[in-house]
Protein backbone atom coordinates (compact mmCIF):
# COMPACT_ATOMS: atom_id res chain seq x y z
CA UNK A 1 0.00 0.00 0.00
CA UNK A 2 1.44 3.32 -0.89
CA UNK A 3 0.97 6.21 1.38
CA UNK A 4 0.82 8.91 -1.56
CA UNK A 5 -1.80 11.69 -1.65
CA UNK A 6 -3.75 12.58 -4.30
CA UNK A 7 -2.55 15.23 -6.47
CA UNK A 8 -4.19 18.09 -7.78
CA UNK A 9 -5.05 16.70 -11.25
CA UNK A 10 -6.34 13.20 -9.65
CA UNK A 11 -8.67 15.19 -7.45
CA UNK A 12 -10.46 17.86 -10.30
CA UNK A 13 -11.02 14.65 -12.15
CA UNK A 14 -12.69 12.80 -8.97
CA UNK A 15 -14.40 16.83 -8.13
CA UNK A 16 -15.40 16.37 -11.99
CA UNK A 17 -16.86 12.82 -12.22
CA UNK A 18 -18.99 13.54 -9.39
CA UNK A 19 -20.30 16.82 -10.60
CA UNK A 20 -19.00 18.93 -7.56
CA UNK A 21 -17.06 22.29 -8.58
CA UNK A 22 -14.65 22.44 -5.34
CA UNK A 23 -13.41 20.15 -2.40
CA UNK A 24 -15.19 22.98 0.06
CA UNK A 25 -18.27 22.12 -1.43
CA UNK A 26 -18.39 18.32 -0.03
CA UNK A 27 -18.76 20.25 3.20
CA UNK A 28 -21.63 21.93 2.36
CA UNK A 29 -23.83 19.53 4.95
CA UNK A 30 -22.00 21.04 7.96
CA UNK A 31 -23.28 24.06 9.62
CA UNK A 32 -21.30 26.85 9.17
CA UNK A 33 -20.54 28.35 12.51
CA UNK A 34 -19.04 24.89 13.81
CA UNK A 35 -16.45 24.83 10.32
CA UNK A 36 -13.37 26.64 10.40
CA UNK A 37 -13.06 30.40 8.99
CA UNK A 38 -9.94 31.03 7.83
CA UNK A 39 -6.44 28.89 8.01
CA UNK A 40 -5.17 27.43 11.41
CA UNK A 41 -2.47 29.54 13.16
CA UNK A 42 0.28 27.90 11.99
CA UNK A 43 3.65 29.24 11.49
CA UNK A 44 4.18 28.61 7.73
CA UNK A 45 5.81 25.48 6.47
CA UNK A 46 9.53 25.09 6.72
CA UNK A 47 11.93 24.31 4.02
CA UNK A 48 13.18 20.33 4.64
CA UNK A 49 16.67 21.08 6.20
CA UNK A 50 15.40 24.19 8.39
CA UNK A 51 12.39 21.61 9.75
CA UNK A 52 15.50 19.03 10.72
CA UNK A 53 16.88 21.41 12.23
CA UNK A 54 13.95 22.80 14.31
CA UNK A 55 12.77 18.69 15.54
CA UNK A 56 16.81 18.18 16.35
CA UNK A 57 16.94 21.25 18.60
CA UNK A 58 13.19 20.41 20.11
CA UNK A 59 14.69 16.69 20.38
CA UNK A 60 17.61 18.34 22.15
CA UNK A 61 15.27 19.71 24.89
CA UNK A 62 14.48 15.91 26.28
CA UNK A 63 17.37 14.01 28.07
CA UNK A 64 17.27 10.16 27.71
CA UNK A 65 19.02 7.31 30.22
CA UNK A 66 22.04 7.28 27.67
CA UNK A 67 22.77 10.55 28.72
CA UNK A 68 21.64 10.30 32.59
CA UNK A 69 22.65 7.78 35.17
CA UNK A 70 19.14 6.91 35.85
CA UNK A 71 18.06 5.69 39.33
CA UNK A 72 14.42 6.19 38.42
CA UNK A 73 12.16 3.10 38.26
CA UNK A 74 8.42 3.39 39.48
CA UNK A 75 6.94 1.40 37.14
CA UNK A 76 9.23 1.97 33.94
CA UNK A 77 12.56 0.47 33.65
CA UNK A 78 15.83 1.23 32.53
CA UNK A 79 17.39 -2.59 31.69
CA UNK A 80 19.74 -2.76 29.14
CA UNK A 81 18.09 -4.18 25.66
CA UNK A 82 20.45 -6.71 23.56
CA UNK A 83 21.49 -5.79 20.00
CA UNK A 84 19.76 -8.88 18.78
CA UNK A 85 15.75 -6.91 20.14
CA UNK A 86 16.34 -4.17 17.69
CA UNK A 87 17.96 -6.21 14.91
CA UNK A 88 15.17 -8.69 14.66
CA UNK A 89 12.39 -7.00 15.68
CA UNK A 90 12.31 -3.95 13.50
CA UNK A 91 12.65 -6.32 10.14
CA UNK A 92 9.59 -4.74 8.22
CA UNK A 93 7.81 -7.84 8.11
CA UNK A 94 7.10 -7.47 11.62
CA UNK A 95 7.55 -3.77 12.51
CA UNK A 96 4.91 -3.44 10.28
CA UNK A 97 2.61 -6.63 11.26
CA UNK A 98 -0.28 -4.91 13.35
CA UNK A 99 -2.60 -6.98 15.47
CA UNK A 100 -3.63 -10.08 13.27
CA UNK A 101 -6.79 -9.23 11.76
CA UNK A 102 -6.96 -11.68 8.27
CA UNK A 103 -5.26 -13.89 10.85
CA UNK A 104 -4.11 -16.99 9.35
CA UNK A 105 -2.23 -15.29 6.41
CA UNK A 106 -0.04 -14.22 9.12
CA UNK A 107 1.41 -16.93 9.79
CA UNK A 108 4.52 -15.76 11.21
CA UNK A 109 3.30 -13.05 13.27
CA UNK A 110 0.76 -15.88 14.68
CA UNK A 111 3.98 -17.93 15.46
CA UNK A 112 5.81 -14.80 17.24
CA UNK A 113 2.61 -14.28 19.43
CA UNK A 114 2.31 -17.87 20.23
CA UNK A 115 6.07 -17.62 21.46
CA UNK A 116 5.50 -14.49 23.47
CA UNK A 117 2.19 -16.39 25.52
CA UNK A 118 4.43 -19.27 26.08
CA UNK A 119 7.07 -17.45 27.27
CA UNK A 120 4.68 -15.04 29.69
CA UNK A 121 3.48 -18.51 31.09
CA UNK A 122 7.19 -19.64 31.95
CA UNK A 123 7.67 -16.37 33.62
CA UNK A 124 4.89 -16.36 35.68
CA UNK A 125 3.81 -19.96 36.04
CA UNK A 126 0.33 -20.02 34.91
CA UNK A 127 -1.32 -21.82 31.83
CA UNK A 128 -2.46 -19.53 29.51
CA UNK A 129 -1.41 -16.33 28.91
CA UNK A 130 -3.14 -13.68 25.69
CA UNK A 131 -1.71 -11.94 22.85
CA UNK A 132 -1.15 -8.63 25.51
CA UNK A 133 -2.67 -6.08 26.14
CA UNK A 134 -2.56 -1.67 26.01
CA UNK A 135 -0.44 -1.73 29.24
CA UNK A 136 0.66 -3.31 33.19
CA UNK A 137 -2.51 -0.99 34.49
CA UNK A 138 -5.00 -0.95 31.60
CA UNK A 139 -4.47 -5.05 32.09
CA UNK A 140 -5.03 -4.91 36.01
CA UNK A 141 -8.60 -3.51 35.10
CA UNK A 142 -8.78 -6.16 32.65
CA UNK A 143 -8.24 -8.46 35.40
CA UNK A 144 -10.60 -7.30 38.09
CA UNK A 145 -13.42 -7.23 35.43
CA UNK A 146 -12.33 -10.74 34.44
CA UNK A 147 -12.55 -11.75 38.58
CA UNK A 148 -16.48 -10.01 38.95
CA UNK A 149 -17.49 -11.74 36.39
CA UNK A 150 -15.70 -15.23 37.42
CA UNK A 151 -17.10 -14.86 41.10
CA UNK A 152 -20.12 -12.86 40.38
CA UNK A 153 -19.14 -10.28 43.04
CA UNK A 154 -18.54 -6.79 42.51
CA UNK A 155 -15.99 -5.07 44.87
CA UNK A 156 -12.46 -5.58 44.27
CA UNK A 157 -10.34 -4.60 46.88
CA UNK A 158 -7.21 -3.49 45.81
CA UNK A 159 -3.79 -2.89 47.90
CA UNK A 160 -2.65 0.57 48.58
CA UNK A 161 1.13 -1.01 47.60
CA UNK A 162 0.00 -1.51 44.21
CA UNK A 163 0.86 1.74 41.40
CA UNK A 164 -1.19 4.32 42.60
CA UNK A 165 -1.45 4.93 38.78
CA UNK A 166 -2.67 1.73 38.05
CA UNK A 167 -5.34 2.29 40.89
CA UNK A 168 -6.37 4.63 39.08
CA UNK A 169 -6.38 3.10 36.06
CA UNK A 170 -8.15 0.46 37.57
CA UNK A 171 -11.08 2.89 39.02
CA UNK A 172 -11.62 4.55 35.84
CA UNK A 173 -11.98 1.20 33.85
CA UNK A 174 -14.49 -0.24 36.37
CA UNK A 175 -16.06 2.51 36.83
CA UNK A 176 -19.54 1.96 34.59
CA UNK A 177 -19.04 -1.63 35.62
CA UNK A 178 -21.45 -1.66 38.61
CA UNK A 179 -17.76 -2.72 40.41
CA UNK A 180 -16.32 -0.81 43.62
CA UNK A 181 -12.82 -0.86 44.19
CA UNK A 182 -12.03 -0.67 47.73
CA UNK A 183 -8.22 0.53 49.21
CA UNK A 184 -7.22 -1.46 51.67
CA UNK A 185 -4.10 0.35 53.59
CA UNK A 186 -0.55 -1.02 53.98
CA UNK A 187 1.37 -2.00 56.57
CA UNK A 188 4.65 -1.12 57.37
CA UNK A 189 4.92 -1.01 53.26
CA UNK A 190 3.42 -4.23 52.62
CA UNK A 191 0.19 -5.33 52.46
CA UNK A 192 -0.67 -7.40 55.92
CA UNK A 193 -2.85 -10.29 55.00
CA UNK A 194 -4.40 -10.22 58.58
CA UNK A 195 -6.07 -6.98 57.13
CA UNK A 196 -6.55 -8.35 54.29
CA UNK A 197 -8.43 -11.26 55.86
CA UNK A 198 -10.59 -8.95 57.82
CA UNK A 199 -11.23 -6.58 54.69
CA UNK A 200 -12.47 -9.51 52.24
CA UNK A 201 -16.31 -10.28 52.41
CA UNK A 202 -18.54 -12.59 50.34
CA UNK A 203 -19.05 -9.54 48.15
CA UNK A 204 -15.17 -9.21 47.34
CA UNK A 205 -14.57 -10.82 43.85
CA UNK A 206 -10.42 -10.28 44.11
CA UNK A 207 -7.66 -9.12 46.08
CA UNK A 208 -5.46 -7.02 43.90
CA UNK A 209 -1.67 -6.94 45.25
CA UNK A 210 1.61 -5.81 43.49
CA UNK A 211 4.72 -8.00 44.07
CA UNK A 212 7.22 -6.57 44.32
CA UNK A 213 5.34 -3.75 45.24
CA UNK A 214 5.33 0.18 44.76
CA UNK A 215 7.51 0.10 47.42
CA UNK A 216 9.88 -2.67 46.22
CA UNK A 217 9.02 -4.84 48.84
CA UNK A 218 7.92 -8.29 48.34
CA UNK A 219 4.43 -9.13 49.63
CA UNK A 220 3.52 -12.91 51.50
CA UNK A 221 1.68 -14.22 48.66
CA UNK A 222 0.95 -17.18 50.08
CA UNK A 223 -0.65 -15.55 53.05
CA UNK A 224 -2.22 -13.13 50.91
CA UNK A 225 -3.77 -16.05 48.72
CA UNK A 226 -5.02 -18.05 51.45
CA UNK A 227 -6.41 -14.88 52.90
CA UNK A 228 -8.67 -14.49 49.42
CA UNK A 229 -9.41 -18.17 48.63
CA UNK A 230 -10.32 -18.45 52.09
CA UNK A 231 -13.80 -15.77 51.30
CA UNK A 232 -13.97 -17.47 47.88
CA UNK A 233 -12.04 -13.91 45.81
CA UNK A 234 -9.26 -14.39 43.70
CA UNK A 235 -5.77 -13.33 43.91
CA UNK A 236 -4.96 -11.01 41.43
CA UNK A 237 -1.08 -10.14 40.90
CA UNK A 238 0.12 -7.32 39.35
CA UNK A 239 3.94 -7.17 38.44
CA UNK A 240 5.75 -3.95 37.39
CA UNK A 241 9.06 -5.50 36.45
CA UNK A 242 8.66 -9.42 35.20
CA UNK A 243 12.76 -9.42 34.82
CA UNK A 244 11.96 -9.84 38.54
CA UNK A 245 10.52 -13.12 38.19
CA UNK A 246 14.23 -14.79 37.10
CA UNK A 247 14.89 -14.61 40.84
CA UNK A 248 11.40 -14.58 42.94
CA UNK A 249 8.71 -16.93 42.73
CA UNK A 250 6.03 -17.11 41.04
CA UNK A 251 2.50 -16.25 41.10
CA UNK A 252 1.24 -19.47 39.98
CA UNK A 253 3.50 -20.71 43.22
CA UNK A 254 1.87 -19.02 45.20
CA UNK A 255 -1.56 -19.67 44.08
CA UNK A 256 -2.18 -16.54 42.13
CA UNK A 257 -5.75 -16.77 40.17
CA UNK A 258 -4.36 -13.82 37.40
CA UNK A 259 -1.48 -11.91 37.07
CA UNK A 260 -1.53 -8.66 35.52
CA UNK A 261 1.89 -7.15 34.81
CA UNK A 262 3.65 -4.67 32.65
CA UNK A 263 5.90 -5.69 29.72
CA UNK A 264 8.43 -2.84 29.32
CA UNK A 265 11.21 -3.92 31.74
CA UNK A 266 11.33 -6.82 29.03
CA UNK A 267 13.62 -5.25 26.12
CA UNK A 268 11.41 -2.45 25.45
CA UNK A 269 12.89 0.90 25.95
CA UNK A 270 11.00 4.00 27.84
CA UNK A 271 9.50 5.37 25.23
CA UNK A 272 8.48 8.13 27.31
CA UNK A 273 6.03 6.68 29.13
CA UNK A 274 4.34 4.33 26.15
CA UNK A 275 3.88 1.94 24.05
CA UNK A 276 4.21 -0.03 26.71
CA UNK A 277 3.63 -4.27 26.98
CA UNK A 278 0.15 -5.33 29.30
CA UNK A 279 0.80 -8.92 30.00
CA UNK A 280 -2.23 -10.77 31.27
CA UNK A 281 -2.33 -14.49 32.04
CA UNK A 282 -3.91 -16.88 33.99
CA UNK A 283 -5.14 -20.55 35.28
CA UNK A 284 -6.90 -22.62 32.43
CA UNK A 285 -10.13 -23.25 34.20
CA UNK A 286 -10.57 -19.35 33.68
CA UNK A 287 -9.25 -19.29 29.68
CA UNK A 288 -12.78 -18.51 28.44
CA UNK A 289 -12.99 -15.08 31.08
CA UNK A 290 -9.05 -14.44 29.48
CA UNK A 291 -9.98 -10.95 27.60
CA UNK A 292 -8.53 -10.22 24.05
CA UNK A 293 -6.84 -12.36 21.44
CA UNK A 294 -5.38 -15.27 21.64
CA UNK A 295 -3.30 -17.29 19.57
CA UNK A 296 -3.40 -21.46 19.29
CA UNK A 297 -0.92 -23.74 17.91
CA UNK A 298 -3.15 -26.73 15.57
CA UNK A 299 -2.17 -28.62 12.39
CA UNK A 300 -4.72 -28.48 8.97
CA UNK A 301 -6.23 -30.66 6.72
CA UNK A 302 -2.74 -32.35 5.47
CA UNK A 303 -1.12 -32.56 9.23
CA UNK A 304 1.13 -29.54 8.88
CA UNK A 305 0.92 -27.61 11.77
CA UNK A 306 -0.04 -23.71 11.85
CA UNK A 307 -1.51 -21.31 14.15
CA UNK A 308 -4.81 -19.63 14.60
CA UNK A 309 -6.78 -17.25 16.23
CA UNK A 310 -8.06 -19.48 19.40
CA UNK A 311 -11.20 -19.42 21.91
CA UNK A 312 -12.87 -16.81 19.83
CA UNK A 313 -16.28 -17.07 21.07
CA UNK A 314 -14.60 -15.02 24.32
CA UNK A 315 -14.54 -12.22 21.82
CA UNK A 316 -17.02 -9.24 21.01
CA UNK A 317 -17.55 -10.26 17.38
CA UNK A 318 -18.91 -13.17 18.80
CA UNK A 319 -19.84 -12.95 22.01
CA UNK A 320 -20.81 -9.40 21.76
CA UNK A 321 -22.37 -7.54 25.08
CA UNK A 322 -21.68 -10.45 26.75
CA UNK A 323 -18.10 -10.50 26.30
CA UNK A 324 -15.89 -9.87 29.19
CA UNK A 325 -13.54 -7.50 27.46
CA UNK A 326 -14.14 -5.06 24.47
CA UNK A 327 -10.46 -4.89 23.67
CA UNK A 328 -9.21 -6.02 20.00
CA UNK A 329 -6.07 -5.81 19.73
CA UNK A 330 -2.69 -6.17 21.19
CA UNK A 331 0.31 -4.52 21.19
CA UNK A 332 2.03 -6.88 18.43
CA UNK A 333 5.36 -4.95 18.24
CA UNK A 334 6.18 -4.70 21.98
CA UNK A 335 4.69 -8.73 22.43
CA UNK A 336 7.65 -9.53 20.07
CA UNK A 337 10.41 -7.02 21.78
CA UNK A 338 9.41 -9.09 24.73
CA UNK A 339 10.22 -12.30 22.95
CA UNK A 340 13.05 -11.53 21.40
CA UNK A 341 13.96 -10.59 24.88
CA UNK A 342 13.60 -13.28 26.33
CA UNK A 343 14.51 -15.44 24.28
CA UNK A 344 18.25 -13.98 23.85
CA UNK A 345 18.41 -14.15 27.54
CA UNK A 346 17.21 -17.57 28.07
CA UNK A 347 16.21 -19.52 31.07
CA UNK A 348 19.55 -18.78 32.78
CA UNK A 349 20.34 -15.58 31.19
CA UNK A 350 17.04 -13.86 33.03
CA UNK A 351 17.91 -15.62 36.56
CA UNK A 352 21.27 -14.34 36.14
CA UNK A 353 19.93 -10.35 34.56
CA UNK A 354 17.58 -11.18 38.16
CA UNK A 355 20.15 -11.36 40.58
CA UNK A 356 22.11 -9.11 38.60
CA UNK A 357 19.21 -6.04 39.42
CA UNK A 358 18.93 -7.28 43.26
CA UNK A 359 22.96 -7.66 44.12
CA UNK A 360 23.28 -3.88 42.55
CA UNK A 361 19.92 -2.77 44.30
CA UNK A 362 21.09 -3.81 47.67
CA UNK A 363 25.03 -2.55 47.48
CA UNK A 364 23.16 0.54 47.13
CA UNK A 365 20.59 0.19 49.68
CA UNK A 366 23.27 -0.46 51.83
CA UNK A 367 25.68 2.55 50.66
CA UNK A 368 22.89 4.60 51.26
CA UNK A 369 21.50 3.94 54.21
CA UNK A 370 25.01 4.18 56.25
CA UNK A 371 24.94 7.86 54.92
CA UNK A 372 23.89 9.95 58.06
CA UNK A 373 20.19 11.19 58.00
CA UNK A 374 19.37 8.36 55.29
CA UNK A 375 17.60 4.95 56.65
CA UNK A 376 15.72 2.41 55.01
CA UNK A 377 11.58 3.26 55.34
CA UNK A 378 10.50 -0.15 55.64
CA UNK A 379 12.29 -3.92 56.38
CA UNK A 380 10.52 -6.29 54.09
CA UNK A 381 12.63 -7.70 51.98
CA UNK A 382 13.52 -6.20 48.60
CA UNK A 383 14.26 -6.34 44.77
CA UNK A 384 15.32 -3.92 42.71
CA UNK A 385 13.95 -0.48 44.09
CA UNK A 386 13.33 0.49 48.02
CA UNK A 387 12.71 3.53 50.29
CA UNK A 388 14.55 5.90 51.94
CA UNK A 389 14.10 7.93 54.29
CA UNK A 390 15.87 11.11 53.26
CA UNK A 391 17.28 14.44 55.93
CA UNK A 392 16.84 16.46 52.66
CA UNK A 393 13.74 16.54 50.75
CA UNK A 394 13.84 14.39 47.77
CA UNK A 395 12.41 16.80 45.15
CA UNK A 396 15.47 19.39 46.09
CA UNK A 397 17.66 15.86 46.37
CA UNK A 398 16.64 15.17 42.21
CA UNK A 399 16.72 18.97 41.35
CA UNK A 400 20.81 19.09 42.76
CA UNK A 401 21.43 15.27 41.07
CA UNK A 402 20.03 16.61 37.80
CA UNK A 403 23.09 18.88 38.05
CA UNK A 404 25.36 16.06 37.68
CA UNK A 405 23.43 14.05 34.59
CA UNK A 406 22.13 11.87 37.65
CA UNK A 407 17.91 11.07 37.47
CA UNK A 408 17.09 10.58 40.99
CA UNK A 409 14.60 8.58 42.28
CA UNK A 410 10.58 9.21 42.95
CA UNK A 411 9.82 11.40 45.53
CA UNK A 412 6.85 9.41 47.59
CA UNK A 413 5.42 12.42 48.61
CA UNK A 414 3.68 12.60 45.23
CA UNK A 415 1.50 10.11 45.66
CA UNK A 416 1.68 9.13 49.53
CA UNK A 417 1.32 12.42 51.41
CA UNK A 418 2.72 10.73 54.55
CA UNK A 419 5.43 9.91 53.13
CA UNK A 420 6.86 13.50 52.13
CA UNK A 421 10.80 12.47 53.55
CA UNK A 422 10.68 8.94 51.13
CA UNK A 423 12.60 8.67 48.13
CA UNK A 424 12.27 5.25 45.96
CA UNK A 425 15.39 4.18 44.54
CA UNK A 426 15.86 1.79 41.58
CA UNK A 427 18.65 -0.14 40.60
CA UNK A 428 19.07 -2.16 37.86
CA UNK A 429 21.23 -4.59 35.98
CA UNK A 430 22.58 -1.32 34.02
CA UNK A 431 23.92 0.24 36.84
CA UNK A 432 27.42 0.19 37.55
CA UNK A 433 29.15 -0.03 40.80
CA UNK A 434 30.97 3.12 40.47
CA UNK A 435 27.57 4.79 38.98
CA UNK A 436 26.18 3.56 42.72
CA UNK A 437 29.40 4.93 44.52
CA UNK A 438 28.75 8.71 42.28
CA UNK A 439 25.12 8.60 43.45
CA UNK A 440 25.98 7.87 46.97
CA UNK A 441 28.95 11.10 47.05
CA UNK A 442 26.82 13.43 45.79
CA UNK A 443 24.05 12.27 48.41
CA UNK A 444 27.32 12.66 50.54
CA UNK A 445 28.24 16.18 49.61
CA UNK A 446 24.81 17.72 49.77
CA UNK A 447 23.92 17.13 52.95
CA UNK B 1 -37.89 -35.62 17.66
CA UNK B 2 -39.70 -33.64 20.89
CA UNK B 3 -40.92 -35.95 23.37
CA UNK B 4 -44.88 -35.38 24.26
CA UNK B 5 -43.92 -35.54 28.55
CA UNK B 6 -41.57 -32.31 28.34
CA UNK B 7 -42.75 -29.25 28.60
CA UNK B 8 -40.97 -26.75 26.39
CA UNK B 9 -39.60 -23.02 26.06
CA UNK B 10 -39.23 -20.52 23.75
CA UNK B 11 -35.46 -20.19 24.02
CA UNK B 12 -35.56 -23.45 23.31
CA UNK B 13 -34.86 -25.47 26.76
CA UNK B 14 -36.77 -28.69 27.83
CA UNK B 15 -37.94 -28.84 32.01
CA UNK B 16 -39.04 -32.50 32.60
CA UNK B 17 -40.99 -33.05 36.02
CA UNK B 18 -39.23 -35.78 38.11
CA UNK B 19 -41.36 -35.82 41.41
CA UNK B 20 -40.73 -32.85 43.04
CA UNK B 21 -37.78 -31.40 40.78
CA UNK B 22 -37.37 -30.95 37.38
CA UNK B 23 -34.52 -31.55 34.91
CA UNK B 24 -33.60 -29.08 32.02
CA UNK B 25 -31.80 -29.33 28.66
CA UNK B 26 -32.03 -28.07 25.41
CA UNK B 27 -33.79 -29.16 22.97
CA UNK B 28 -32.60 -31.01 19.36
CA UNK B 29 -34.12 -28.16 17.49
CA UNK B 30 -31.82 -26.30 19.69
CA UNK B 31 -28.69 -28.37 19.13
CA UNK B 32 -29.12 -28.66 15.64
CA UNK B 33 -28.89 -24.56 14.84
CA UNK B 34 -25.84 -24.73 17.29
CA UNK B 35 -24.14 -27.08 15.21
CA UNK B 36 -21.05 -29.20 17.23
CA UNK B 37 -21.03 -27.98 20.91
CA UNK B 38 -18.02 -27.57 22.12
CA UNK B 39 -18.43 -25.93 26.01
CA UNK B 40 -21.16 -25.83 28.78
CA UNK B 41 -20.50 -23.03 31.56
CA UNK B 42 -23.32 -24.12 34.09
CA UNK B 43 -24.23 -22.54 37.49
CA UNK B 44 -22.99 -24.18 40.58
CA UNK B 45 -24.99 -26.75 42.62
CA UNK B 46 -27.23 -24.61 45.08
CA UNK B 47 -27.55 -21.38 43.05
CA UNK B 48 -30.76 -19.74 42.38
CA UNK B 49 -32.24 -19.43 38.86
CA UNK B 50 -35.27 -17.58 37.55
CA UNK B 51 -37.88 -18.40 35.16
CA UNK B 52 -36.63 -17.13 31.40
CA UNK B 53 -33.04 -15.64 33.02
CA UNK B 54 -29.56 -16.75 31.89
CA UNK B 55 -28.45 -19.87 34.21
CA UNK B 56 -25.28 -20.49 31.62
CA UNK B 57 -23.64 -20.11 28.37
CA UNK B 58 -23.53 -23.09 25.55
CA UNK B 59 -20.88 -22.53 23.23
CA UNK B 60 -20.60 -24.22 19.80
CA UNK B 61 -17.98 -23.57 16.76
CA UNK B 62 -20.18 -20.85 15.37
CA UNK B 63 -21.61 -19.06 18.46
CA UNK B 64 -22.29 -18.77 22.16
CA UNK B 65 -25.78 -18.63 23.55
CA UNK B 66 -27.13 -17.98 26.92
CA UNK B 67 -29.15 -20.62 28.64
CA UNK B 68 -32.69 -19.71 30.43
CA UNK B 69 -34.21 -21.32 32.98
CA UNK B 70 -37.99 -22.89 32.48
CA UNK B 71 -38.45 -22.61 35.97
CA UNK B 72 -37.86 -20.54 39.35
CA UNK B 73 -36.10 -22.26 42.50
CA UNK B 74 -32.95 -23.69 43.61
CA UNK B 75 -30.22 -25.80 41.40
CA UNK B 76 -29.37 -29.74 43.34
CA UNK B 77 -27.46 -31.03 40.41
CA UNK B 78 -25.44 -30.28 37.52
CA UNK B 79 -24.24 -32.07 34.87
CA UNK B 80 -20.21 -32.39 35.43
CA UNK B 81 -20.05 -34.99 32.51
CA UNK B 82 -20.39 -32.23 30.12
CA UNK B 83 -17.70 -30.65 30.94
CA UNK B 84 -15.78 -33.29 29.19
CA UNK B 85 -18.41 -34.38 26.63
CA UNK B 86 -20.29 -31.26 25.59
CA UNK B 87 -20.74 -33.24 21.91
CA UNK B 88 -23.58 -35.59 23.82
CA UNK B 89 -25.63 -32.19 23.87
CA UNK B 90 -25.62 -32.62 19.73
CA UNK B 91 -26.49 -36.37 20.22
CA UNK B 92 -28.65 -37.02 22.57
CA UNK B 93 -29.89 -33.96 24.25
CA UNK B 94 -32.87 -35.67 26.16
CA UNK B 95 -30.85 -38.26 27.95
CA UNK B 96 -27.52 -37.65 28.73
CA UNK B 97 -27.13 -33.99 27.55
CA UNK B 98 -29.37 -32.59 30.79
CA UNK B 99 -27.78 -29.59 32.03
CA UNK B 100 -29.52 -28.92 35.68
CA UNK B 101 -31.75 -30.24 38.14
CA UNK B 102 -33.75 -27.34 39.64
CA UNK B 103 -36.11 -27.44 43.03
CA UNK B 104 -38.62 -25.53 41.65
CA UNK B 105 -40.38 -22.63 43.82
CA UNK B 106 -43.36 -23.44 41.96
CA UNK B 107 -44.11 -26.14 39.83
CA UNK B 108 -47.46 -24.97 38.52
CA UNK B 109 -44.73 -22.33 36.84
CA UNK B 110 -44.64 -24.82 34.16
CA UNK B 111 -47.75 -23.99 32.82
CA UNK B 112 -46.19 -21.23 31.59
CA UNK B 113 -44.03 -23.71 28.91
CA UNK B 114 -45.18 -25.01 25.56
CA UNK B 115 -45.93 -28.59 25.52
CA UNK B 116 -44.83 -30.61 22.52
CA UNK B 117 -47.02 -29.44 19.69
CA UNK B 118 -47.08 -25.70 20.41
CA UNK B 119 -43.06 -26.16 20.65
CA UNK B 120 -43.12 -27.93 17.19
CA UNK B 121 -45.32 -25.07 15.59
CA UNK B 122 -42.99 -22.87 17.15
CA UNK B 123 -40.26 -24.17 15.44
CA UNK B 124 -41.81 -24.17 12.29
CA UNK B 125 -42.43 -20.77 11.97
CA UNK B 126 -38.55 -20.42 12.85
CA UNK B 127 -37.17 -22.92 10.04
CA UNK B 128 -39.51 -21.41 7.36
Amino acid sequence: MKYIPATSAERERMLRAIGVPTVEDLFRDIPPEVRLRGPLDLPPAMPDPDLLGHARRLAGLNSNCDQLICFLGAGAYDHFVPSTVAHLALKPEFLTAYTPYQAELMQGELQAIFEYQTLMCELTGMDVANASMYDGASALGEAASMAADLTKRTRILVSTAVHPEYRQVLRTFTSHMRITVQDLPLSRGITAPAAALAAITDETAALVIQSPNFFGCLEDGEALAKAAHDRGALLIVAVADPISLGLLRSPAEYEADIVAGEGQALGNALNFGGPYLGVIATRERFVRRLPGRLVGRTIDTEGRPGYVLTLQTREQHIRRARATSNICTNEALNALVAAVYLSTLGRQGIQDVAELNARKAHYARERIASLRGYRPAFEAPTFNEFVVRCPVNPEEINRRLLEHRILGGLPLGRFYPELGDCWLVCVTESRTREEIDQLVGHLEALQ
Amino acid sequence: MYPKELRYSKEHEWAKVEGTRVRVGITQFAADRLSDVVYVELPKVGAEVTFMESFGVVESVKAVSDLYAPVTGKVVEINDGLTEKPEVINTDPYGQAWMIVVEPRDLSELSKLLDADAYMALIGEQRS
